[in-house]
Formats: C-alpha cells, sequence, structure tokens
C-alpha cells in the first residue's frame, strides 16, 4: 500500500542496503498511525457519500473531522467501527486498518471490533437501567470481569476516568436516564471505556449539552487522548480548534485538508477550507 | 510568490462581520494618511523653516495616538465577538501589528517636528536639507506602497517595499557621511549636525515601520513572512509522517 510513498530522508534511499533500510523504517512509519485508512469509497445505494478517502490516525491524540452537513465526516467516523454494516444499502469498498489489521477483514468480528473501539453519539443515550448498569453492560457481554469486585473496579475506573464518579458515586443504582444531560453524557463516555478500547469515536458529543457542560466534556477528551486514539466529529469549529491536534476537513464526500490543527485553523492551504473556515460562501 | 487564496473578494455569510473588516481596513488607511501627513509636514517644516507648522505637527500627534487607541480597541472587539480563521484571523493580527508601526512612524515624525522646531529658532544653518529632502520623499513612498498593498491585499506589491527599502538605507548613510564632513569642518556645526543626524535617523526608522508593515501584508495575505516557505508548522514526528502522507498521496490522486 504504501509503496514508493515514503518520505523518508534521502540518506537512507542512498545506501547500499537502501531497501531493507527504507523496509524498517516504512514499518516503523506503519507502526505509528492507530487507524490507517485507504482509498475509502462509501456509497449508499447509487449515492457516493465518500470518494477515495486515505488518512493515518494517531494514536494518543485526537483528530477532529469537520466539514458541512453531508459531506461525509460521521460516514466516515461510521467505517472506524463498522457502524455502517447494519445500514443495508451501504457499500464500503478501500481499506482500513486498526494496528495494521484490516478491520473489514473476515475473521472481525464487529462486536469485538466495537469493543475495541468505542463510540459517543450526539445525543446522550443511557440505558434504562441503573448508572451501575450502563458502565457494567459492556464489561459483562464481553466477560471482561470475574468476580463482583471486579466488575466493581471496572465501573469506578470507568466513571472516574470519566469525571463522573464523585458526582453519582452516592446513587449508582438510581436510573442512569434520571441525570442531567452532561452527566448523561459522561455516563456514556463512561460506557464506551469501560471495555477498555483503543479508539473512541465521538459524534458531535455536544450538540445538545450547554457551554459549562460542554467544557467539562472537552476537558475530559483532553484528558482521555492520554490513552486513547480519540476522532471527533463536530459542527462547532471552535471546539475542533480547542480539543484537537489534527483536523480532517471533509467536503462534498472528499477528504480536502488534513493538517495540524494549528495549521488548519491559521493557514489552511486549500480555498475550499479556506471559505469554510472564514463563514464565506464558497 | 506564492500569492495566498484570494478569498478576500467573497463575502462572509454573516455581513456584519465584512462590516467589521470593512472598518478595520478604513481606519487604517485614514491612520496611514494622517502619519504620511505628519512626516511629509515635518520634512517640509524643516526645508522651509517654518516653526508654526512644526508645531502643527507636534499637535496632532495625539490624533494619530487615539486612532491607535480606536483601531486597537475594534480588533480586539472582533477577536471577542467574530472569532475570526484562517486569513481572517491573520488580516486582524497584521491590523494590530500595522497600527503599533504607524503610530511609532506617527511619533518619528513628533520627534522631527520638535528638533526642526530647535534648528529653525538656532541662527546656525546646515546645508544637508536636500539629502533629508530626498530622504523624506523616499520614505513616504516606502510608506505609501506598504499602506496600498495592504488595502488592496497585494503580496506581489508589499514585496516591493523591500526593494525600496535598500535604497533609503543608502541615502540614509550618504547624509550621514555628509554630516560627518560637516561637523569636521566646522566644529559649530556640530549640534545642529546631531539634529539632522537625528532626524535622518528617524526617516530611516519609519523605512524600516514601512518594511514591517509589508511583511505583515504578505503574512495576511499568503500566510507566510517574505522569504519563508509556506509554513510546514511545528509537527510531532508522527503527525510529520501521516500528514506528509496525506500531501503525497492527494499528490498522487491528482497525477
Amino acid at each position: 500500500m504504501l509503496e514508493g510513498n515514503h518520505s523518508g530522508s534521502p540518506e537512507i534511499r542512498a545506501g547500499a542496503d537502501a531497501s531493507d533500510a527504507l523496509a524498517e523504517s516504512r514499518a516503523a512509519d506503519v507502526s505509528r498511525a492507530k487507524i490507517l485508512a485507504r482509498d475509502v469509497n462509501v456509497h449508499y445505494g447509487d449515492a457516493q457519500a465518500l470518494h477515495d478517502v486515505a488518512i493515518d490516525i494517531a494514536d494518543k491524540s485526537v483528530t477532529a473531522l469537520i466539514g458541512p452537513s453531508g459531506c461525509g465526516k460521521s460516514t466516515f467516523l461510521r467505517c472506524l467501527n463498522r457502524m455502517n454494516d447494519t445500514i443495508n444499502h451501504c457499500r464500503i469498498k478501500g481499506r482500513i486498518e486498526l494496528d495494521g489489521e484490516d478491520i473489514y477483514g473476515r475473521s472481525v468480528d464487529p462486536v469485538q471490533l466495537r469493543a475495541k473501539v468505542g463510540m459517543v453519539f450526539q445525543k446522550p443515550n443511557p440505558f434504562p437501567k441503573s448508572i451501575f448498569d450502563n458502565v457494567a453492560y459492556g464489561p459483562r457481554i464481553h466477560g471482561l470481569a470475574v468476580s463482583r469486585q471486579e466488575l466493581d473496579e471496572i465501573v469506578e475506573t470507568a466513571l472516574r476516568r470519566a469525571a463522573l464518579w464523585e458526582e453519582v458515586k452516592d446513587r449508582l443504582k438510581s436510573p442512569g436516564t434520571g441525570i442531567s444531560g452532561g452527566q448523561q453524557q459522561r455516563l456514556c463516555i463512561a460506557r464506551a471505556i469501560a471495555t477498555q478500547p483503543e479508539v473512541l469515536l465521538m459524534d458531535e458529543p455536544c450538540s445538545s449539552l450547554d457551554p459549562i457542560a460542554t467544557s467539562q466534556i472537552e476537558e475530559l477528551i483532553d484528558q482521555l487522548r492520554t490513552g486513547y486514539a480519540v476522532v471527533i466529529v463536530t459542527h462547532s469549529m471552535q471546539q475542533a480548534a480547542r480539543v484537537s491536534q489534527n483536523t480532517a476537513f471533509f467536503h462534498l464526500g472528499h477528504l480536502v485538508e488534513f493538517s495540524d490543527t494549528n495549521t488548519v485553523f491559521t493557514n489552511p492551504v486549500d480555498e475550499r477550507t479556506e471559505s469554510y473556515l472564514s463563514g464565506r460562501i464558497g | 510568490m506564492n500569492q495566498g487564496i484570494q478569498v478576500a473578494e467573497t463575502k462572509h455569510i454573516l455581513s456584519a462581520f465584512d462590516d467589521d473588516l470593512n472598518e478595520l481596513f478604513r481606519q487604517i488607511a485614514v491612520m496611514g494618511g494622517m502619519v504620511e501627513e505628519a512626516i511629509a509636514r515635518s520634512t517640509e517644516a524643516l526645508r522651509t523653516r517654518d516653526n508654526e507648522l512644526a508645531l502643527r505637527v507636534i499637535g496632532n500627534d495625539d490624533a494619530i495616538d487615539a486612532l491607535e487607541e480606536e483601531i486597537h480597541r475594534a480588533t480586539v472587539r472582533i477577536l471577542a465577538l467574530r472569532q475570526p480563521r484562517a486569513q481572517d484571523l491573520r488580516t486582524v493580527v497584521a491590523v494590530i501589528r500595522i497600527a503599533i508601526s504607524l503610530e511609532r512612524v506617527g511619533d518619528y515624525a513628533k520627534n522631527i517636528a520638535k528638533r526642526t522646531s530647535g534648528l529653525v529658532q538656532s541662527p546656525s544653518q546646515t546645508g544637508t536639507s536636500a539629502s533629508i529632502r530626498n530622504l523624506s520623499v523616499s520614505v513616504r513612498r516606502l510608506l505609501k506602497t506598504a499602506l496600498d498593498s495592504f488595502v488592496r491585499r497585494d503580496a506581489e506589491m508589499a514585496m516591493d517595499v523591500l526593494v525600496l527599502d535598500e535604497e533609503v538605507d543608502q541615502l540614509y548613510n550618504s547624509v550621514f557621511r555628509e554630516l560627518l564632513t560637516h561637523m569636521m569642518e566646522d566644529p559649530r556645526q556640530i549640534t545642529p549636525s546631531m539634529h539632522m543626524l537625528f532626524i535622518a535617523k528617524n526617516l530611516e526608522r519609519v523605512g524600516d515601520h514601512a518594511t514591517g508593515i509589508a511583511e505583515q501584508v504578505s503574512y495576511a495575505v499568503t500566510g507566510s513572512l517574505p522569504g519563508e516557505e509556506r509554513p510546514k508548522s511545528d509537527l510531532t514526528p508522527f503527525d510529520d509522517y501521516s500528514i506528509e502522507q496525506f500531501k503525497h498521496d492527494s499528490k498522487e490522486k491528482r497525477t
């Protein structure tokens, strides 16, 4: 896949056993991308939603996907944990690798994949169960805990990581739907991280929250990036600027620009990115 | 020379944002005009030994300072309320720096006028007025080119300023040598010559500020300072890989 794409130093290429050195450094490069996508094309029936998307998503950092409605950013996000599998007329071509393994490979169980690639949605959607059971749900179905005590620990750790423990530790038996919207969203994040995923996908996680709850989630995202690769779809450009290290701009199903967030927001290369960011009629 | 992304002509969806930015451009143009005039008048006062004109230049500096304050408030307001991004952000940052430069140029004009006022009241005369006038003309052309390039968002025009500034430096050097000769020939010329030297130095500094303004125009329009490649930005090793990879792939796709 990466044949001829290496951008390494010329000295490596010039050496006698250049090909070995090249292969080695290439392997190192690949291992650093948590998720690697190449030639991703997605169709919903006859309509093509994504065109030849190629992107490398870094581990332990936040990657923001931005773009106008219908640009394909959510479609792409949903490809990363095979959420699109459930849509009958959706066809996905290309290659998406998690740690070098094709996630659309025959041997991959989507349920297992989703334990590794967790997801948080736009609207907080706790199960109609207790706070404890919401978080314990994933570890239970994946058999991550052998004892009640171990399950308690997993739930507490997840709630602590989601910065919710202090607020709910005395009412773990109350329904998850009974807490505030911001708390519910943090509960959903706790549920997503309880299965110890490696990647966390977030589809506009703050769009139904007030500014304070939004700040709390953003702080949480910033904390979480030390342990996960986080990919966030957001309509708020300021949120992308605040929480992400890299930003990808999608437009009409194409990945137009992908760079570090500072460059995208101060000095984008593509005219479409510039127009979108500065709120101009393109 | 990278000409940046030409979107300045397209309008914002929120038209009030365009109004705000246009107002900034107008204020910079007004301030630039005031400062150009201050430089012109201060050297004119020196040439014609017109103390009254020199005093007027000194008095007008407050208006220039006030306008700088006004521009500063307007830029803070835009940053707070409009949250500009990309070229808009660079433009607002450039405006802040250009306003500071123009305020300094106003101060130089005031200083020239002060020294002129002192010189015209003393009996001694120096013979370098013509050279100073040439320097003043060159510097004003520099300033005007820099400001025009800003208003037109023309990075190539801004580059002309950098070339013209070399000419100003050469003129300053020749004034310096001329004054040195006067002082060596006649020690009584030392005091007025020193004032003339400071005046010449002030004009030379105005040229430097014009260059600084031109550099800001380049930054606002293209995203990079003159002589600088378009920023690759400070990438971590990983980012470097993935983003370079992305660029490579995009390029390959196009070809």
